[in-house]
């Protein structure tokens, strides 16, 4: 196991230098100019100097080196100075957006918060759901709770956010105006009533977001539930005279848990970035409204560390979901 | 030595799909629904022959009537007009996409299942494909070659060629997967050694005897395919990424009426409304013809 850790760690890193590189050759390609937006008065010359400070009169390659160097180095031991109050980076040059000039890990700092409160809520209530319907469903095959919920999730899994985010805000919003459609993050929590506030601005979006949740995970419960309650250790414990609940509930939910729960690992970076359609919904300024305005702004170093930070968590969890897989499953072995 | 079996014709394997298919009602109502759909917006603007451009600006904001069944935009455009155009290049980019996607992912899984030393390569792509965060880097395609693609080939036909390229590069991986793998098991089979062992060259291989094995799995993922694709156009529509303004699509048009959601809630419905039926319709016919490909699932 641990061999096998180590080996999927060293092998991680070619692919995300490969990524890397993907994403800088796409936005290297782009025929955009980060210039564009400057005035046609300004002379030639402070043009030259402005793409000089910027980094952008060296060639490709070495802008890519010194992307990696400030991304994987400076930015490590910022942070280290941070938490340790140490000083490893001295007056190294980070990671600089063009758009703010203060550097990007200090705004994706700024920003983390709001889409882990409102995507993190959603995946646990969305869970939280799925599991008991999955569990029914299976439970009773066939019969009109089950029915229905393939259909809830065929629904779940057709109707994109953007059209359900709408849909709430139109009945919950306009309509019946119970819960504000855009939600205020400058909002703090302080006592009971802000608190109330806070959880009425989070309703809606984590509703449309944990609808998508429900629908996928419920189906995976459900697939795995019918492949266990068919197995000839269900006949056996109901033979033993073991109460229906406890061979539900205890035997054939552990097993099923296995391949559900890799599968939660592998859905955790995905809706990071499907939250970025919702975060646009509803006004949310966390990653993804980050990083559509950073596209929208030609600001390109700003899209490439998160960018490139989305798929550091996809290649970590696909790591997290295999390594749960054999520790939960004893008869999967990967040495 | 009679052999009774063999006094009556054989069933073929489609017609054992069909019949399969035809017991599950909600790919059923899927695959109904669906053509319904197609010929609403391909056949309907020969019968409503409103021009979904036409600005008839006294005529603007109007409810459901007579004059316009579904009412009409800030403009005063037909809503039923714009809605069918809009589904045209909806549906239009979707199985483009669709189309290319499969062409692609066929064609890797075909490949790396069939040449071993090629297996190992393609594979780590796909692997690699997989771990690209794909709507992002969608978003940054998009938006940084619009420019260049709608000033060779026109906004509209520059446009549909990226989003439909776009689409196509970052939705194959499935295919390829599910593919690889059937042509792997299939390469082991005796019609392949008979095949071979007559001299059937490996194209032909492929084409004759490989390809016609793995049209199930392909066949399962045009129809997911074509849900995948319309929900992704309509997100970079919806995202302000899509095709231009004046261009509608259903992706689009959700976009616009957003903006009036406070005035004309019930504007937003329409084109959400038909993205969600397609996609639905889409889904149960690819989850029908899954079952009805599986022969496990038909003994029952």
């Amino acid at each position: 196991m641990l061999t096998y850790t180590i080996r999927r760690l060293v092998l991680s890193i070619p692919t995300l230098l490969f990524i890397a590189l993907v994403i800088f050759l796409l936005l290297e390609l782009a025929p955009g100019d980060p210039m564009a937006q400057v005035p046609l008065s300004v002379p030639d010359e402070v043009k030259a100097q402005m793409r000089e400070a910027l980094g952008l009169d060296q060639p490709s390659h070495i802008r890519f080196g010194k992307w990696l160097w400030q991304f994987f180095v400076v930015e490590p031991s910022v942070w280290i100075d941070a938490t340790f109050g140490s000083d490893i980076a001295g007056d190294k040059h980070r990671v600089i957006s063009w758009q703010t000039r203060s550097p990007v890990m200090d705004i994706v700092v700024q920003r983390l918060p709001q889409t882990l409160w409102v995507v993190g809520m959603s995946y646990v209530v969305g869970i939280l759901i799925a599991l008991p319907i999955g569990i029914y469903s299976a439970y009773r095959q066939y019969s009109v709770f089950d029915q229905l919920g393939t259909f809830v999730t065929m629904v779940g899994y057709s109707v994109p956010p953007f059209f359900s985010g709408v849909l709430v805000i139109v009945i919950f919003s306009v309509q019946l105006g119970w819960f504000p459609s855009i939600y205020d993050t400058t909002h703090e929590v302080v006592d009971w009533d802000s608190f109330v506030i806070q959880l009425r601005q989070m309703v809606m979006p984590v509703m449309v977001l944990a609808l998508q949740t429900t629908a996928q995970i419920s189906r995976y419960m459900r697939a795995s539930m019918l492949d266990n309650l068919n197995q000839d250790y269900v006949r056996t414990a109901r033979a033993k005279g073991l109460r229906e609940s406890s061979v539900v509930m205890v035997h054939v939910l552990r097993n099923s848990m296995i391949p559900v729960i890799t599968v939660i690992a592998l859905g955790v970076p995905q809706i990071f970035g499907g939250a970025i359609i919702t975060e646009q919904i509803f006004g949310v300024n966390g990653l993804g409204q980050l990083l559509i305005t950073a596209i929208q702004a030609n600001d390109l170093p700003m899209v490439q560390t998160v960018t490139f930070m989305l798929a550091v968590l996809i290649v970590g969890f696909n790591i997290i979901a295999d390594l749960l897989y054999g520790w939960l499953d004893p008869r999967i072995s990967y040495d | 030595m009679t052999e009774p079996a063999l006094t009556s014709t054989p069933r073929s394997q489609w017609r054992d799909v069909w019949d399969q298919f035809k017991r599950h009602r909600g790919a059923m109502v899927g695959a109904g629904l669906f053509l319904l759909i197609i010929a609403t917006v391909f056949l309907g603007p020969y019968l409503w022959t409103i021009d979904p451009t036409y600005i008839d600006i006294r005529a603007r904001d109007q409810g459901p009537g007579w004059a316009h069944p579904l009412g009409t935009d800030q403009l005063g455009r037909d809503t039923l007009a714009r809605m069918m155009a809009g589904g045209r290049t909806s549906i239009a980019v979707g199985l483009t996409a669709m189309l290319l996607a499969l062409g692609v992912g066929g064609f890797i899984g075909v490949i790396a299942g069939f040449f071993r030393r090629l297996d190992g390569p393609l594979m780590r792509l796909t692997d690699l494909f997989l771990s690209l965060p794909l709507l992002p880097l969608l978003l940054v395609m998009v938006m940084l070659f619009r420019e260049q693609l709608s000033q060779s080939f026109g906004p509209e036909t520059g446009i549909f060629i990226l989003i439909v390229c776009a689409i196509g590069l970052t939705s194959w991986m499935p295919t390829a997967r599910i593919v690889r793998s059937d042509v792997l098991a299939l390469k082991e089979r005796e019609f392949i050694l008979a095949a071979r062992s007559v001299g059937t060259t490996n194209a032909g291989l492929i084409t004759r005897h490989i390809l016609p094995n793995v049209l199930s799995p392909i066949m399962v993922s045009a129809t997911l395919g074509i849900a995948n694709a319309i929900i992704t156009e309509s997100a970079l529509s919806f995202l302000g990424l899509g095709f231009p303004p004046d261009f509608p699509t259903w992706g689009r048009l959700l976009n616009d009426a957003t903006v009036y959601i406070q005035d004309y809630p019930e504007r937003v419905f329409w084109p959400g409304l038909a993205i969600s039926l397609t996609v639905l319709s889409a889904n149960y016919m690819g989850d029908g013809l899954r079952d009805a490909l599986d022969p496990r699932a038909r003994s029952k």
